[in-house]
């Protein structure tokens, strides 16, 4: 028995190529709503590389050098679009229902991704080194230390948030995000709610739709 | 358990998809919307505050800042876990205190770490400083005494620039001891005295934070409305957007009983968990799952659907 043989063949079997990179979908996919999800994954990207020529040059050049200035904004206005996107994709989500026919650990992964991606930014902010920082970092203290995590996850500690916000929760917000994405291929994206049925009620009135 | 997807699609209208091309045209969109803003609006960079510009600035507010440390009265020094076993913060959730729970674990001393300590350092170079040091760690039991007739002192201050003179009272030694954390703090020695500890590099900045967190942070925290009643931690210093996605976290700290109560903190935090849980597990949420449905705001998503369905049926 080869356990390459048998990893390879399940994998393939659930997402085979066709199912990875579709050619064909659902003709009420063409709409701009399904776009917020790549949108998200994009600017995700970029917020990646912009935040590694930050990492590979430091502090000092991002914030004493025109280059460093502009791919700070970079990367600043990078994490905006990114939940502008995320955010709009969510509520989209929500409303269309989702998690409908067998995709609720799809809706889990990409909300436990929005909680995530908020704990990166969040690290990130404390890690631009101005007075924004340094107030989030006094504020947020009193949140952390309240319900005993302030030990430990040290808003005031540079080093710490750095650390986090560079490598343990983007490592884990693009895991989360493969997951998601691998998720929806391997569904499919939900169908439409089946339109409404409704009968009148001896009153006239019309009773809820049934889910 | 979910369908695959050719068999969930069964009978629905397929049409041509380029995932491919799509990605593309999303990261041009994307790459030349963010080129474009960081271009024309670049990023805010606010300097930090420094102890220096405090001492500097605002040298009364940084000796009445001292003198809390050194007496017990400032926030830190009687603040409570992590920094010290004080109880002015210590917030509870019901009975329960996680804060104490979780025990000392950045043990600060106010007096000594952010007073005593440093002017040992100054006081190798300078005698009367030594002097003034040995007297006051020789009295304890006046110790309060002086710093209650200093801070009266304070009050009647006189600041001509950069220095502030106090009228004459019995405070004993920590007249001296006060001016020359002053000197030290407006020559920048003690933002560097409160970083540095045994090691030569450094990224902790817990210490020089915690020195300049109450007044002189929140003064230049509310010129900036930056303050917590000011939506606070989701604002951005200048016209720029902050952390908007922190509006809920926020908007709980504008409102009682979280504004009011001494463990507002604990309880935006245990409101916070709750709802985050809540918007994971909406899938099996019952009512919570169905509520799209009763919205009907999909309708609007998906209109060309239902419309190309009713012209079908009606054909």
């Amino acid at each position: 028995m080869s356990l390459t043989r048998q990893i390879r063949e399940r994998v393939v079997r659930a997402l085979p190529p066709e199912r990875l990179l579709p050619d064909q979908q659902p003709a009420y996919v063409h709409s701009y709503v399904y776009l917020l999800g790549i949108l998200t994954l994009v600017s995700f990207v970029l917020l990646v590389l912009s935040g590694t020529v930050l990492a590979a040059f430091g502090p000092q050049w991002w914030h004493g050098s025109a280059t460093g200035r502009f791919f700070n904004s970079i990367h600043f206005w990078s994490v905006q679009v990114f939940f502008f996107c995320m955010v709009l994709h969510l509520w989209a989500q929500f409303f269309m229902g989702a998690w409908r026919d067998g995709r609720a650990m799809t809706w889990v992964t990409g909300a436990v991704t929005f909680v995530a991606a908020i704990g990166t930014a969040f690290t990130g902010y404390l890690s631009q080194q101005n007075f924004d920082s340094q107030w989030i970092a006094v504020q947020g203290k009193d949140a952390m230390n309240a319900v005993g995590l302030g030990g430990f996850f040290n808003l005031l500690n540079f080093g710490q948030m750095y650390g986090f916000h560079v490598f343990i929760l983007p490592w884990l917000v693009a895991l989360l995000v493969v997951v998601h994405v691998l998720q929806v291929r391997l569904r499919g994206v939900v169908k439409p709610y089946p339109p409404e049925e409704r009968t009148p009620s001896p009153a006239g009135r019309r009773t809820a739709p049934k889910a | 358990m979910s369908l695959r997807p050719e068999e969930y699609y069964r009978g629905v209208r397929m049409a041509p998809y380029d995932l491919v091309k799509e990605a593309l045209v999303a990261s041009g969109a994307v790459i030349v919307a963010v080129l474009v803003l960081a271009a024309v609006f670049s990023s805010p960079d606010v300097p930090p505050l420094t102890i220096r510009r405090v001492a500097g600035e605002t040298p009364l507010v940084f000796l009445q800042v001292a003198l809390g440390d050194l007496d017990g009265g400032g926030d830190i020094a009687s603040y409570g876990p992590p920094y010290n076993h004080g109880t002015g913060s210590v917030q509870y959730i019901g009975p329960v205190s996680l804060q104490k729970a979780m025990g000392v674990q950045t043990p600060i001393d106010t007096a000594r770490d952010f007073v005593i300590d440093p002017l040992h350092e100054l006081a190798r170079y300078d005698d009367r400083l030594a002097r003034a040091l040995a007297a006051f760690e020789a009295a304890p039991h006046l110790q309060q005494d002086w710093e209650k007739a200093y801070r009266g002192a304070l009050t009647k201050a006189l600041i001509r620039g950069h220095a502030v003179s106090v009228p004459a009272g019995d405070y004993g030694p920590v007249g001296t001891l006060m001016a020359n954390l002053l000197s030290m703090g407006q020559s920048g020695a003690l933002d560097g005295f409160l970083l540095t500890s045994s090691h030569f590099y450094q990224t902790d900045y817990t210490r020089p934070l915690l020195f300049i967190q109450g007044d002189p942070m929140h003064s230049e925290a509310a010129a900036t409305h930056l303050l917590g009643t000011q939506w606070g931690m989701m604002n951005e210093t200048g016209s720029y957007p902050g952390q908007a996605w922190l509006w809920l976290y926020t908007f709980w700290y504008q409102i009682p009983p979280y504004s009011t109560s001494p463990n507002g903190d604990a309880y935006v935090w245990l409101t916070m968990a709750a709802l985050t849980l809540m918007l994971i597990l909406v899938p099996f949420i019952p009512g919570l799952n169905r509520l799209p449905r009763y919205l009907g705001l999909y309708k609007l998503i998906w209109r060309d659907h239902y419309y190309d369905q009713r012209m079908m049926h009606s054909q």
